[in-house]
């Protein structure tokens, strides 16, 4: 399928939640969708016999800056083998975004570390902390207004 | 004498243990874990009831850096300590994310010569997966025989570049040297002095009746278990799924080549257990030395640095690319803001998802059947914590 | 020999206490020869050197310096370790390993304690070796350590049913359990060994023997106990210095051992292949150490070519394999006997 059919497809059946699409002259075309439905969106990208995005390539947390994080999904289909990408956008102060692992279970560590990075909290997470810096770090690096703290349990951080 | 009571234990995600539970750990220091990973085992005896993967140990803030760049092309040495055994993969997928971005073409011969350059690498990396597989499950001897084929081709890698682990080599729009004369000669007496070989390690640890009896039906991973879980490479391929990037979501010049894609079957197992995940990777070495065979048949004359941008400043927008490493598949999600600086490099590695299959694979076996499973996903710490 | 201790002295318990010495004499430097002979075994199978520049010629002088080294090592106890079990592991494992030359013939006119059971007090002593890894594994305080010496308990133990079968063959077919007169009965040329008489039984049972005995000594195919790649070092993790030698020298003694008595009983013992010829006492003893070195080098072959077995695995090899061949090797022994 096309990226016109599956925006289609899922313009009818989101049509309130897509909050914008770009197809055409983007390397990568994606649909933006609301937060609060991107669980039932995902099921729905997943399930559906035209679209099978059984794959999930890869989930990135991103600072957008002026305050708004986001989370970019990048879907596959095996059996059809059709890409898209779908964007999700949060405000910095209250970041929720509803988790995937129950659709795509390889969403469980990505989801770990963009909430670990960026500080994007995933709802219904099985297992939420953090996996690649230690249990107790303050903050989050990878959020462009992050300041590098001067100790870390006694530990001078810069060098 | 006071008694003394001790709290019921919690593993590290809060799970309580059962009286005949114990946990053990394995890691961040071990032989076997092939790099600085912590695997929480909780055991029952000598049964594997949950297996918890601590990673992080190695984490040396790859993203964050290249945010500092001030030029795409900084990044490329960055790229190639991700994954430490295939740097040559990192940085071809990396280069071709940033191309795609500037929408350059780069000539023909730096096509062919990243693709012999990236086989090469590829069977680099499985002599390595394969020689230290075979550590794990106790054969001391293949690990030295395949180190010292791999000396081979360090050697040619050293006479291009002059580097042999980490190379800084395939640039955003070309390759940093030409191909040095007497490599195309050397390269072909390589790929004749090594297919016999193959045959010997064959011979010596794969159908080996010990070694099929620790590793077939070990650590089944099913099919859609595969999928769903974006397990890539020999790990998916090994499942009986016949996916390769190469070929399937092509990039390079690999369409120009005769090869096959291989699976596994269940020849002495199950379909999906670690021998055919390891009987994978030993096919997998055949093909490439076919495609290099071939490329260097065909490789044509020409610039090498010529399509190299003096300044790189892509237009704004994103772009994720995939290209098949050794272990599978590492995606670049790139996003330029159109500045000199990348405003967000994010790099999918193969390994770090491979991984999070690990628990599920491992509940029920044994400790040794869990070293064999760890060293069949072939995980390389470099590109999980990046 | 110990005739020529009576001339020396008329005390007794001098007079034993130097003839249990002398296969000390033996043991020590065949340990540091073993050690080094194993690096270059390895080495050469896996395409290498090995040791090469300690003491000049092919590095012969490598296991000397690192024995040196070892000895000033400083010894690390773990602090929450049991001391007394600590300290007290590696001597048991080394009595146990070495108790069992006390009866063994190096020669015709050598023989520790020309006991009538010999045979039987090797078996059984050379059991108290899984005391001693016991021992090590719980006095760690390390869970690794205990788990390697669990296996190793299981292991050793397990096999040693096989091993005793094994040589029950032999012993229907020679009558006696006295080591110096089953080898008095193997006398003459090599087709008098035991290994071909009652063919194929007996050749069936050394097989069994020999494999039993990889397992007895902890060697790869078998080395679970201290299976590198998953215990680290197993049982002797937390050892260092003098008591990392004692084990090491334990395990080698126990090789040479479990050799010994496989050449002693299948092979001839100190007996020349060639009947009267290159015989004697002092070429008997050359013949008893070439034979049980020849076994220690196909166990060092093993070792560096096979893969390892799991647990559960060698479990089942042990029982179901092993034991019941060995059960139709002495019931094949004793109906060919009694027709």
């Amino acid at each position: 399928m096309t990226p016109q059919e599956i925006s289609e497809k899922l313009k009818a059946k989101f049509s309130d939640a897509v909050v914008e699409t770009k197809l055409e002259g983007v390397l990568d075309p994606y649909l933006k969708i609301q937060p609060a439905r991107l669980l039932e969106a995902a099921a729905f990208l997943c399930d559906e016999d035209d679209l099978q995005f059984d794959y999930l390539m890869c989930l990135s947390g991103v600072d957008y800056s002026k305050g708004i994080l986001g989370v970019v999904y990048h879907c596959y289909s095996m059996t059809k083998g059709h890409k898209i990408t779908i964007k999700v956008d949060v405000p910095a102060e209250k970041p929720d975004v509803p988790s995937v692992a129950s659709v795509w279970p390889t969403a469980n560590w990505h989801e770990r570390e963009a909430y670990d990075l960026f500080g994007i909290r995933f709802a219904g997470h099985p297992d939420l902390r953090r996996i690649l810096l230690p249990e107790d770090w303050d903050g989050y690096p990878l959020r462009k207004d992050y300041k590098v703290p001067e100790f870390y349990q006694g530990m001078k951080v810069p060098y | 004498m006071s008694e003394i009571l001790t709290p019921p234990l919690k593993t590290s995600t809060g799970r309580t243990l059962r009286t005949e539970e114990m946990v053990v750990n394995m890691g961040p220091q071990h032989p076997s874990t092939h790099g600085v990973l912590r695997l929480e085992l909780v055991v029952d005896g000598e049964i594997v009831v949950d297996v918890i993967p601590h990673i992080g140990y190695l984490h040396r803030c790859f993203e964050k850096h290249s945010e500092a760049m001030t030029n795409y092309q900084q990044v490329i040495p960055y790229c190639d300590r991700l994954d430490y055994l295939a740097s040559m993969n990192m940085d071809w997928g990396y280069a071709l994310a940033v191309e795609k971005l500037l929408a350059i073409q780069v000539p023909e011969r730096v096509e062919y010569i990243r693709v012999i350059m990236a086989e090469l690498q590829r069977i680099a990396s499985h002599l390595i997966a394969l020689g230290t597989y075979g550590l794990d499950v106790g054969a001391f001897t293949p690990f030295l025989f395949m180190f010292r084929d791999r000396e081979r081709i360090l050697d040619l890698f050293e006479m291009t570049c002059g580097a042999r682990l980490l190379y800084n080599y395939i640039w955003v729009g070309g390759v940093s040297h030409d191909l040095p004369p007497g490599f195309i000669d050397k390269a072909r007496a390589f790929c004749k002095y090594f297919r016999p070989n193959i045959k010997e390690c064959n011979d010596l640890l794969t159908f080996n009746e010990i070694f099929i009896k620790r590793t077939a039906n070990v650590g089944v991973l099913p099919r859609e278990v595969a999928i769903a879980y974006a397990c890539s490479g020999p790990m998916l391929r090994g499942s009986g799924v016949d996916f390769d990037l190469r070929r399937d979501d092509p990039y390079g010049i690999y369409n120009k080549f005769q090869w096959n894609v291989v699976t596994g079957k269940g020849e002495v197992g199950t379909v999906g257990d670690c021998w055919d995940r390891y009987m994978v990777r030993v096919r997998e070495m055949e093909q490439s030395l076919d495609i290099i065979e071939q490329a260097l048949d065909q490789i044509p004359d020409g610039d090498v640095q010529s399509s190299i941008p003096k300044r790189i400043r892509p237009n704004p927008g994103d772009v994720y690319v995939r290209t098949e490493s050794p272990r599978g598949e590492i995606g670049f999600y790139i996003i330029s803001d159109g500045s000199q600086t990348p405003y967000r490099v994010k790099a999918r590695s193969p390994a770090f998802v491979n991984l999070s299959v690990c628990p599920e694979i491992c509940r029920g076996s044994m400790i040794a059947d869990v070293v064999a499973i760890v060293g069949s996903i072939d995980i390389v710490l470099g590109e999980i914590d990046r | 020999m110990e005739q020529i201790f009576r001339t020396l002295t008329e005390n007794d318990f001098l007079i034993y206490f130097l003839m249990s010495v002398i296969p000390l004499l033996w043991v020590v430097p065949y340990a540091l020869f073993a050690v080094w002979l194993e690096r270059k075994v390895s080495a050469h199978m896996q395409d290498r050197l090995g040791p090469m520049r300690v003491g000049g010629w092919h590095g012969w002088a490598q296991t000397v310096a690192d024995i040196l080294k070892l000895i000033q090592k400083e010894d690390i106890v773990p602090a929450a370790a049991d001391k007394k079990l600590h300290f007290l592991a590696p001597w048991v494992v080394f009595i146990g390993s070495y108790a069992a030359f006390a009866t063994i013939p190096f020669s015709s006119a050598y023989i520790g304690s020309n006991i009538s059971i010999g045979l039987f007090y090797v078996i059984a002593v050379s059991a108290i070796v899984v005391v001693g890894i016991l021992m090590a594994g719980w006095s760690s305080n390390n869970k690794w350590s205990l788990f390697g010496a669990m296996r190793a308990a299981a292991q050793i133990v397990s096999y040693e049913i096989p091993t005793a079968l094994a040589l029950l063959a032999v012993v229907m077919v020679a009558g006696t359990l006295n080591l110096q007169e089953i080898n008095q009965h193997q006398a003459g040329w090599f087709w008098n060994w035991y290994l071909f008489r009652k063919f194929p039984f007996v050749f069936i049972a050394f097989i069994i023997y020999f494999v039993a005995s990889l397992a007895e000594t902890n060697r790869t195919p078998f080395d679970i106990p201290e299976a590198e790649s998953e215990l680290v070092a197993g049982y002797h993790t937390e050892y260092s210095g003098m008591k990392f030698a004692l084990f090491f020298l334990a395990e080698y003694a126990n090789m040479f051992a479990v050799s010994a008595i496989g050449s002693t009983l299948f092979l001839g013992g100190w007996n020349s292949p060639f009947g009267d010829l290159l015989g004697g006492p002092v070429w008997g003893a050359f013949w008893f150490l070439s034979k049980g070195m020849f076994f220690v080098f196909v166990q060092m072959w093993l070792r560096w070519t096979l893969p390892r077995l799991r647990v559960d695995q060698l479990m089942y090899v042990s029982w179901k394999v092993l034991t019941p061949w060995a059960f139709a090797c002495i019931l094949g022994v004793g109906f060919w006997m009694m027709m």
